[in-house]
């Protein structure tokens, strides 16, 4: 890689108005690290603590997405750098004029895109009242699964936004797909 | 029987169970990854409590933040206290939000759409 390109790296995280960027794998330590530092950021940028609150709960939510995707077994020091990058992934916190926007970006196998796809148009398809009633429906009917996740995430995430959620899924190859999430926080 | 007391963490609330007053307070963050782990002695303490608990029992749930894996064990802990209500003891909910937060607001409305307590919503200037 030439040198020049971190100043390219620079430039494009400048220009797209990135507060705090991370790449890699999604462990709790670095979860609980990444959230002080958004907290504080906030802070000096004196947001009311309404925005601040939505922002840090739908960060929460985001990362705590990526760190379920990890596979626990996959992290270890023998595991491929193919496995590895695919344990990987991508958060970006922007702020524009006057909104946050978080970014994710995971690697998902294809035989789960639709089931997400479906689940994403679904919420999207909702009101705000709507979506409090299938957040309570669901809140109600679901069972905590052994990782600690209760399926309310993305439920939660357009709730908390207000906005639709903006995704796309990339096929990379005939097994992987690439999940491009962005949520605009008002 | 013991009273239940655990300190904040970055990611978990303090937590003080008293056994002598029935009060029972969660007061600032919850939002560990797996919180089943951390909700887990709660429902033991909850179970061991309603054996013989106080007449009056109150719960207040002081949350700047929780989430959405916290959320279903608040539930559960909501259904084991709405199953202790009206028999030995009178459970009533007290759910603090800080001004203006009608999201914690309305999650304390998601509750009580579900769970057959008595709710008083309480708003604060600061948790």
């Amino acid at each position: 890689m030439p040198l020049s390109n971190i100043y390219n790296i620079y430039r494009t995280m400048e220009e797209e108005n990135v507060l705090l960027s991370f790449k890699g794998i999604v462990t709790s330590e670095l979860l609980t690290t990444v959230l002080n530092i958004m907290e504080n950021k906030m802070h000096t940028l004196h947001e009311s603590p309404v925005k601040q609150k939505k922002v840090f709960n739908v960060l929460v939510e985001c990362l705590q997405n990526l760190y379920h995707h990890v596979d626990p077994n996959m992290g270890d020091l023998t595991a491929s750098r193919a496995d590895l990058e695919k344990q990987s992934a991508i958060v970006l916190v922007v702020r524009d004029a006057n909104q946050f926007i978080i970014r994710t970006g995971n690697y998902i196998e294809n035989r789960k895109v639709s089931k997400l796809k479906e689940r994403l148009n679904t919420i999207n398809s909702m009101n705000s009242e709507q979506l409090k009633c299938f957040y309570q429906e669901r809140l109600n009917i679901s069972t905590v699964s052994s990782k600690g996740t209760a399926g309310l995430g993305m439920i939660d995430i357009a709730r908390k936004s207000g906005n639709k959620l903006d995704f796309e899924f990339l096929e990379i190859n005939d097994q992987t797909s690439f999940f491009c999430l962005n949520v605009k926080i008002d | 029987m013991e009273n239940l007391e655990l300190t904040a963490s970055a990611k978990t609330p303090e937590v003080i169970f008293n056994r002598e007053n029935g009060m029972l307070r969660l007061k600032g963050r919850s939002i560990p990854e797996n919180s089943i782990e951390f909700y887990k002695p709660l429902y033991d303490w909850v179970d061991n409590y309603s054996s013989s608990p106080n007449q009056e029992t109150t719960i207040e749930v002081m949350l700047e933040y929780f989430n959405t894996s916290s959320s279903k064990c608040l539930l559960d802990l909501f259904k084991k206290l709405e199953r202790l209500n009206g028999g030995s003891s009178n459970v009533n909910v007290h759910w603090y939000f800080e001004e203006d937060d009608e999201d914690m607001a309305e999650a304390g409305e998601d509750y009580q759409a579900i769970i057959k307590l008595p709710f008083k919503m309480i708003e604060i200037k600061e948790i």
